[in-house]
């Protein structure tokens, strides 16, 4: 099925550590003030992180991952921000140099070996940069250029590829002209025009208006159809479950769990999760809760009181009881089926976004 | 689409022309702002110290000779300097638009060096345009001469170089929120205490001035100028002019490429 031949375009990561520098506390606010603000943004990382666990020796992004995407396939990994999938891919595409582990694609290592990585990969990042001094058209032909393209032998390319992605009519505007979702969209482009056989996108959706989403799905549907490897970072569950083949769960740096997303439904609690917010601290109808025929399990986090049941709604009218019993009242009621969300609150006790 | 393949096996050299095309490309499209941007402030001076004041009668005619050297020094390091700091700070600000060349299937340090090569093809351009409108706003030049076109060439290609690399230093370091500054306190006493305006050995005057713009780049690069095209003034020997220019070069690069490498790579 695969249309490449020659190197294998897999992805190995052995004990993948990163971590980086601990922001400096500022001044007359204490330490404290360094603990509970954003990390600082590493000196020219390609991006940023954006979590993390601080630790004495500066903000843990990544804490040993192991992981192995196979040649041509789609691979999600999914994970609240500052999980660390930035950083992951960030190292993958030789932006960011990892603190400990190894990693490489089709065999170059992204250290030793960066610009062998550099000319198998395509990257859409999360937060475009096209080259401003130039138009539509000379970003894809020179980025061509870059890769040993001749420019005038990629335009056929370039045009191609914009008319494919609906940016045909655009191909000599100026890139302020753009909107946000063309500009995402000239970023695959760009991913794309060198042939690169490997393709990471972090998180290629974000701000994407719904609309937008869905043709972008069938863009990286199509180009996966071509046999190429394709990661993608995404914080959102239904894109991780219908597009990638498997997923790997991130969080704090460390791998959860990773398997096709229908494997890892079956790992979710059983049952139903019957999400209940109520008007004040959900505590105290915990055990009252975990006392309702058939409830598997019961945990509060703040106003929210979360209840696995076989069924869910039939246990509803009760847990409503229980609550007021508890003197609280609900003030919204969720029931969500099995699926990534529920596994991935198992896992990691905190929503996705 | 046409199926993916390998991209093709090439050498640094290609890739390094691909970008270096790209930024012939940029500056050609914005040629006009470019140089008022490098030569407009050294213009001026000429227009007011070579053309008006001259002309009042407060300087004698023959300061012109002592001047024409170094308003083309400055153009020369204004243009190299802000060709490739002025980028750099957009590129790794909160565009971080030169992460496509990061990109590029080549060593990191050569997309800085071609950016250094870019600065100094930039700043000899601004130099080839100042040098005959500077002579004509300032009217005939006492002693000058273009006779020495392989030594003018050198000195100027070197502080191109030198300058070019200074500015990739400055615009790594600094940040684009204090890119005003840079211009405030570092480009502006360079440019007022580079033996631009007057040649070092008229410091002879003022001996603790004297030796503090040794510490200056541009007095080298004003000194050399002065040498090449007008070699009847007193000026600093070419050896220690080219001496000095080689330091900067050197030290610059070491400096600019390690700030350039923490820069890009996280």
């Amino acid at each position: 099925m695969s249309a490449f031949t020659s190197i294998s375009a897999g992805i190995e990561m052995r004990g993948l550590r990163k971590v980086y520098p601990a922001p400096k506390p500022r001044r007359g606010r204490g330490a404290a003030a360094g603990l509970a603000g954003p990390p600082r943004m590493p000196p020219g990382a390609a991006m940023a992180p954006t979590g993390g666990t601080l630790t004495a020796a500066g903000i843990v992004a990544l804490d040993g991952l192991d992981l192995s995407v196979g040649e041509g396939e789609f691979f999600g990994l999914l994970g609240p921000n500052g999980a660390g999938k930035t950083t992951t891919i960030g190292i993958l595409t030789t932006r960011v140099l990892p603190s400990g582990g190894q990693a490489s694609i089709g065999g170059a290592d992204v250290v030793a070996d960066a610009v062998a990585v550099r000319r198998r990969i395509g990257v859409v990042p999360q937060r475009p940069n096209p080259d401003r001094g130039l138009d539509v058209l000379e970003n894809l032909t020179f980025h061509a250029a870059y890769f040993g393209f001749p420019r005038a032998a990629s335009r056929a390319r370039a045009l191609g590829i914009l008319e494919r992605l609906g940016l045909a009519d655009r191909a000599l505007a100026r890139i302020d002209a753009l909107s946000g979702g063309q500009l995402q969209r000239l970023m695959i482009a760009r991913a794309l025009v060198h042939e690169p056989r490997v393709i990471f996108l972090d998180e290629p959706t974000v701000g994407l208006d719904p609309q937008a989403r869905l043709a972008l799905w069938d863009i990286l549907r199509g180009l996966h159809a071509e046999g190429r490897t394709i990661v993608m970072t995404t914080h959102y569950m239904e894109e991780a479950e219908k597009l990638c083949a498997r997923v790997a769960i991130v969080d704090r740096g460390k791998l959860l769990a990773c398997d096709a997303p229908e494997a890892l439904k079956k790992q979710a609690p059983g049952g139903t999760l019957v999400e209940l917010t109520l008007d004040g601290e959900a505590a105290p109808a915990r055990e009252a809760a975990r006392a309702v025929a058939g409830v598997l399990d019961v945990v509060s986090d703040g106003a929210v009181l979360r209840v696995y049941h076989p069924q869910g709604g039939e246990a509803v009218a009760r847990l409503i009881g229980v609550v007021q019993g508890a003197g609280r009242q609900v003030t919204n009621i969720r029931l969500v089926p099995p699926n990534l969300e529920t596994l991935f609150l198992s896992l990691t006790g905190r929503k996705l976004d | 689409m046409a199926p993916a393949r390998e991209t093709p096996t090439l050498g640094a050299g290609r890739v390094f022309w691909a970008l270096l095309a790209r930024d012939v490309v940029v500056v050609r499209r914005e040629l006009v702002y470019f140089l008022m941007r490098t030569a407009m402030q050294p213009l001026m001076f000429a227009i007011v110290f070579g053309y008006l004041l001259p002309k009042m009668g407060f300087v004698r005619p023959g300061y012109t000779s002592a001047l024409l050297p170094g308003v083309l020094a400055v153009s020369l390091a204004l243009a190299a300097v802000q060709s490739v700091a002025l980028p750099m700070v957009t590129d790794f600000g909160f565009s971080r638009e030169i992460e496509d060349r990061l990109l590029a299937p080549i060593p990191s340090s050569l997309v800085a060096l071609e950016k250094v090569v870019s600065g100094m093809l930039q700043a000899l351009i601004a130099a080839l345009f100042v040098l005959p409108v500077a002579r004509l706003i300032m009217g005939p030049i006492a002693g000058l001469s273009l006779a020495h076109v392989g030594t003018i060439v050198l000195v100027t290609v070197f502080g191109a170089v030198a300058f070019s690399m200074m500015g990739l230093y400055l615009g790594c370091v600094v940040a684009a929120q204090q890119i005003g500054l840079l211009f405030g306190i570092v480009v502006a006493p360079m440019i007022m205490f580079g033996c631009a305006y007057y040649p070092w050995r008229g410091l002879d005057a003022a001996p603790v001035v004297k030796y503090v713009v040794l510490a200056n780049p541009l007095t080298y690069i004003s000194e050399g100028l002065r040498g090449v095209l007008v070699p009847a003034m007193p000026h600093m020997p070419l050896r220690a002019v080219l001496a000095a220019l080689t330091v900067i070069t050197l030290v610059f690069w070491r400096l600019g490429l390690r700030a350039f490498m923490k820069r890009a790579v996280g």
